[in-house]
């Protein structure tokens, strides 16, 4: 016997490694809707094999906990079954010796308190309040519900202009989308449970690209109904669209100079490139929206009058205010903020950063926008200030990591303390407090505290604050339209409870949130506007025919990712960072799809949705 | 056309076609279990998986296309052994006790495993608990669903009621009430179509055949039966008899047989409904303003439950007249008791329906007499009173042909179209036209209300008064449609004849069960030829409805007749 030996993987363990990894993604690819009880029975059988059987409420009591569980969806528990549930999840949680018994515990303990009505009704009804609402999880995570697995198998017969205006069905903006959406559809992308999701957001940036000029759908017979949307930006424009297509007539009120709220004046133009843009809101307008530039509404027209002279009003003015840090100095010169100098840059304003250190406050995405846009505007040094820890940001990953390919430095655990401004009032530096990261909050995310350091002061000949939005309510609450912690107030069909006719969507109500959720507000409320007027006009499309799914794809396949144009060439300019797929990785990609409108339950419920 | 090969036959079959669709059609049979063909063809008992050149996993042949050049093996070790332990896993699901279910001899899992020598399984039987008001007409066992989710289908994609649907996740799933209902909170027509298209005995309807051996049993008891128009047109088909064989006068000694003290016929009292219904639309439409637009039939339970809960603005629409099985029991426990002197406590009344609503019909607390008994005491279906002949093991072929009992035996050939889709229109627009113009029409002069169509338009003038614009659909979802466009007001008429089943009775809820075969029109035709044979195809030519006006209602639509054959549709709500 040796003293000592180098460890290897016997082969159980290595085999055992790859199970591991495969419950990770199959967890990740878990579809919306499944039992919570059942789940947490799943885990629980998980955490129980995970025990060293050392203590007794973790060798002993886990498979106690899941017999109940069992009892209780197999019909056979009663409803004191659920306190000893809970008791026994609490005495675990309180006596187990380490983590595997105690984190499994309260994972029961969270959960009987979370959805007890589930543990009830599986006991008095032996049946699930819940229930797989849309069985095609891309479609069921798309916030419009865009009929993905119908343009993927588009795209993959070469058939661009369809799947373009099969997506128009559901979201007038297919092009923004294929540059900026943030996917949703693809986190739970069923593919993941083989290798990785499907690349949807690739695969529309391929067929916008690729499909030519596509004619919208002609409108319906005019109702004679008119309608006015105030705010032209992706939520405005497309309850504007659907509205239009459903026969009524459609004014746009806009305050900016240009149509496109914060695709133009939020995202820079290197994540979406103008032209594009302006040929997306072109296709829109086409349709025969009308359109008021520049146009505040409560200044140029009062909202009591737009109510009078319209028979229903959308309100989508989204969250266009900046929000401040409220830190001493302030007000100093040089103090920009970041809606301010993105809005600029929409109407090509474009600043001379030359020669700056910028310091820019903030960690999410609008943060690393303007972190990125100042590079490009020419700054020797730009440094993101963040109190948390990188990993905190609310930032996209590949944001954060584009900015730091990008030359950005990170600054994080640094909450800033005031600014210095020089004698002439202009700021030139930011004051930092270092920061240690500390205990989990209520929000899941750990909390930064003060750290037993001195304050820090980083040199700074322009700050640019990008901490969060607010949405401009003064003249609309005037109007008596309710408002409730900054955001209006709308039911989830986007009507207001107080005023009839009016209804409200996207980032006004939301806060600030992401375009497809906006898109998604735009046409709930075209949907329920039509109604109101009392109408029921269907949106559909005549693509209807699809290719027959693949009967062979299923072996492990790699993803086709979108390529970024080199960092040190990039950040030059304000064109467009990220590379197009080739028709070969297109057509490849489009292959992979797993079809889970045929395969699965979407042969029973279906899972496109054909029609709204 | 593409060209395939299938256990090395080639064959060529339409593009877009399924695999089974092709197989089958070249004489190639795939087996299938949960496959309804184009309701339910969702691949989710992968029994008829096949296996494909060229594809790594077997494939289902249900719901996937052919493809040109595609070499396809139906009966491959992998296939044979796949379809074994797939059908051992649904066994280990479903409650085996074959000699106990209703279904046995019937049942496309036990053919199934029987084809293919399934002796023994290796699974452990887990089975859910039943949870069910066994009280309700329509009826469900957990423990033999084997989730095929044809009901699902069936209630959605024909009937539009949507009430059905999957119930949980995971190993748990199955099929339940949709939107965590429980049934009799639901609004379901108890149209019995779920049960029909079910392949196993998951699904049935309540059995009241031990309530009608008591009261054969109960020397104090007068027993009396009524039978349906449609149930003649398939009473057999259990027992494989031929047509030819298959009766109604058989019928009616396969009752006496049973010990049934008299054997009367619901054709009588439909020939009754549509004096009193016909009638009524003639009163109508003489005086058009006083009425809502347009009348509707109300024969048919289901289509009353629905109407009452999904259109209910339209439930003044309906005719006032019961359907002809109450209008039977109402008669019955009246005219009849009186004419014989039989105590009503003594008297039981017992109908054969090819219908499962019909038996929440006669529960309904407006189907009472003055002295509230139930005008219709026990319900039978189609499908009982061939278990009631089983259990007696009745020879039905060494019986000779008798005809029904009078007085309510006698029935025209437009009753015995009650039956069948179209059949209460024809009947009631051949009396309705005697009834204003003093002559009768030819008895085919009304031939675009039958037929197989979902939804049938036609205009018909009956001089005097003018052109009457009818409608006929049979089918719920088909009758969601008439209803949403009269609703929109698309369409205009003034009587529409509504049967919830596809087919109408002939395809009732509580016919026969023929696994993957639609029976209504072949059993329509039967109905449609018997009227076409009838002495009297006229109902206001039926001697014993004559005789009941004569001498106890004195006329359709006066006091009595109001009292005993008429009904408030507003007096009961759905849940």
């Amino acid at each position: 016997m040796s003293r000592l030996s180098i460890r290897t993987k016997s082969q159980a363990e290595a085999v055992v490694e790859d199970l591991y990894h495969s419950a990770e993604r199959r967890i990740a690819s878990s579809p919306p809707g499944l039992c919570p009880v059942d789940m947490t029975l799943t885990f629980l059988n998980l955490c129980h094999a995970q025990s060293c059987g050392k203590c007794v409420p973790c060798r002993v009591g886990l498979g106690q906990l899941s017999t109940l569980l069992r009892q209780v969806l197999d019909g056979e528990a009663t409803l004191e079954t659920i306190d000893t549930i809970e008791a026994t999840a609490r005495v675990i949680h309180d006596t187990a010796d380490c983590a595997i018994g105690i984190d499994a515990a309260l994972q029961v303990l969270l959960g009987v308190r979370g959805f007890r009505d589930d543990y009830v009704s599986h006991i008095t009804e032996g049946r699930c309040l819940g229930g797989l609402e849309n069985p095609v999880p891309c479609v069921a995570l798309c916030p419009a519900g865009v009929d993905i697995p119908g343009y993927v198998a588009l795209v993959s017969e070469g058939r661009y202009a369809d799947a373009v205006k099969l997506i128009r069905k559901d979201n007038p903006f297919p092009t923004a989308c294929a540059y900026i959406c943030e996917h949703p559809c693809e986190a739970r992308c069923r593919r993941g449970m083989i290798d990785n999701p499907i690349n949807i957001r690739g695969l529309k940036k391929f067929a916008v690209n690729n499909a030519g000029d596509v004619p919208n759908p002609s409108c319906a017979p005019d109702t004679g109904k008119r309608v006015a949307i105030v705010g032209g930006g992706p939520g405005g424009l497309s309850a504007a669209y659907y509205l239009r297509l459903m026969g009524h007539q459609v004014t746009v009120y806009e305050k900016q100079k240009k149509l496109g709220g914060m695709l133009r004046y939020g995202i820079p133009s290197y994540r979406f490139p103008r032209e594009k843009l302006d040929a997306e809101i072109a296709s829109i307008l086409s349709t025969g929206i009308e359109v008021r530039l520049e146009t505040t509404i409560g200044e140029d027209i009062s909202y009591n009058d737009l109510r009078k002279q319209y028979d229903a009003l959308y309100l989508a003015i989204g969250a266009q205010t900046d929000k401040k840090t409220g830190i001493p100095g302030e007000d100093s010169e040089g103090v920009i903020s970041a809606v301010e100098l993105l809005r600029g840059i929409g109407d090509d304003i474009m600043p001379d950063f030359t020669g700056k250190k910028v310091v820019v406050i903030g960690g999410g995405n609008v943060a690393m926008d303007v972190t990125r846009s100042a590079i490009r505007l020419g700054a020797e040094k730009v440094s993101c200030v963040y109190r948390r820890r990188q990993a905190d940001m609310t930032a996209l990953a590949e944001e954060v990591e584009g900015a730091l390919a990008e030359g950005a430095e990170l600054l994080t655990l640094q909450a800033p303390v005031r600014i210095e401004a020089d004698e002439t009032g202009h700021a030139a530096a930011l004051w930092v407090q270092p920061q240690i990261i500390g205990p989990v909050g209520r929000d899941g995310r750990p909390r930064p505290n003060q750290a037993d350091a001195p304050e820090v002061r980083i040199p700074a000949d322009l700050i640019l604050v990008a901490i969060g939005q607010g949405v401009e309510t003064y003249y609309f609450e005037q109007g008596g339209v309710p408002v409730r912690r900054g955001s209006f107030l709308a039911e989830a069909d986007s009507s207001l409870d107080t005023q009839e006719g009016v209804f409200a969507g996207g980032d006004c109500v939301t806060g600030p949130a992401t375009a497809i959720r906006a898109i998604a507000a735009g046409k709930v409320a075209a949907a329920n506007i039509d109604d109101y007027l009392g109408f029921h006009h269907v949106i559909t499309t005549d693509v209807q025919i699809l290719p027959p799914p693949r009967l062979n794809n299923l072996p492990p396949h790699g993803r086709v990712n979108l390529a970024e144009r080199e960092a040190g060439e990039r950040k030059k300019d304000f064109a467009c960072i990220e590379c197009e797929m080739s028709l070969e990785e297109a057509s490849t990609e489009a292959k992979r799809c797993l079809r889970c409108d045929h395969f699965g339950y979407g042969s029973f419920k279906g899972g496109r949705i054909e029609r709204w | 056309m593409v060209t395939l090969t299938i256990d090395g036959k080639v064959i060529s079959a339409p593009e877009g076609a399924t695999i089974l669709e092709a197989a089958r059609a070249n004489g190639i049979n795939i087996p299938s279990l949960c496959y309804l063909k184009d309701i339910n063809q969702i691949a989710a008992c992968r029994v008829c998986v096949v296996e494909i050149e060229g594809i790594t996993r077997l494939m289902p042949a249900c719901d996937n296309q052919v493809a040109e050049g595609m070499v396809i093996r139906t009966n491959s070790p992998r296939v044979r052994e796949a379809r074994r332990v797939n059908l051992q896993l649904i066994l280990s699901q479903h409650d085996c006790r074959c000699a106990t279910c209703v279904r046995s001899g019937n049942c496309t899992l036990q053919t199934l495993a029987n084809d293919m020598n399934l002796l023994d399984t290796p699974y452990e039987t887990v089975l859910p608990l039943r949870r069910w008001n066994k009280t309700l007409p329509l009826q469900r066992d957990a423990a033999k669903c084997i989730k095929c989710m044809r009901c699902v289908q069936i209630c959605d994609k024909v009937q539009s009621l949507n009430i059905w649907d999957v119930a949980g996740t995971g190993s748990r799933t199955t099929v339940n009430v949709s939107k965590n209902r429980k049934l009799e909170e639901a609004d379901c027509a108890y149209c019995g179509q779920c049960i029909t298209h079910c392949p196993v005995g998951a699904l049935s309807e309540r059995d009241d055949t031990a309530k009608a051996f008591a009261a054969l049993a109960d020397p104090d008891k007068i027993t009396v039966i009524q039978v349906a128009p449609a149930v003649r047109a398939a009473w057999a088909e259990d027992f494989g008899l031929p047509l030819d064989v298959a009766t109604p006068g058989r019928m009616v000694s396969a009752l006496k047989s049973l010990g049934f003290d008299y054997v009367y016929d619901t054709n009588f009292s439909a020939d009754l409904t549509i004096m009193e219904e016909g009638s009524e639309f003639v009163e109508r439409f003489t005086h058009k303003d006083q009425y809502p637009w347009p009348m509707f039939t109300s024969c048919c339970p289901g289509w009353v439950r629905f109407v009452k809960s999904q259109f209910p603005d339209f439930v003044p629409n309906l005719s006032t007249a019961k359907s002809p099985q109450q209008m039977f029991g109402a008669v019955a426990k009246t005219y009849f008791a009186e004419k014989k002197g039989i105590p009503l406590e003594k008297l039981k009344v017992i109908s054969v329906m090819p219908c499962v609503s019909k038996k929440a019909e006669s529960d309904l607390p407006t189907m009472r007499g003055d002295s509230g008994c139930k005008d219709v005491d026990i319900v039978l279906t189609t499908r009982e009173l061939a278990r009631l002949l089983k259990s007696d093991h009745v020879n039905l072929r060494n019986l000779p042909e008798q005809p029904f009992d009078s007085p309510l035996g006698t029935g025209t050939g437009a009753a015995v179209i009650f039956g069948a889709t179209g059949g209460v229109m024809d009947a009631a627009l051949r009396s309705a036209y005697f009834l204003v113009t003093g002559r009768n029409p030819d008895a085919d002069a009304f031939l675009p209300v039958r037929g197989m169509d979902g939804w049938k338009e036609a205009a018909f003038d009956i001089p005097g008064a003018g052109t009457v614009r009818v409608a006929v659909a049979h089918g719920l979802g088909n009758t969601r449609k008439l209803m949403e466009a009269l609703q929109a007001g698309k369409v205009h008429y003034d009587f529409v004849e509504i049967m919830a089943c596809p087919g109408g009775c002939a395809g009732g809820g509580g016919q026969p069960i023929h696994d993957g075969l639609e029976m209504a029109a072949l059993r329509g035709s039967v109905l449609w030829e018997l009227d076409h044979n009838s002495k009297f195809r006229f109902s206001h030519e039926n001697p014993e409805v004559h005789a009941l006006y004569d001498e106890y209602l004195e006329q359709p639509l006066s006091h009595k007749a109001h009292h005993l054959l008429h009904t408030d549709h507003t007096a009961w709500s759905m849940p």
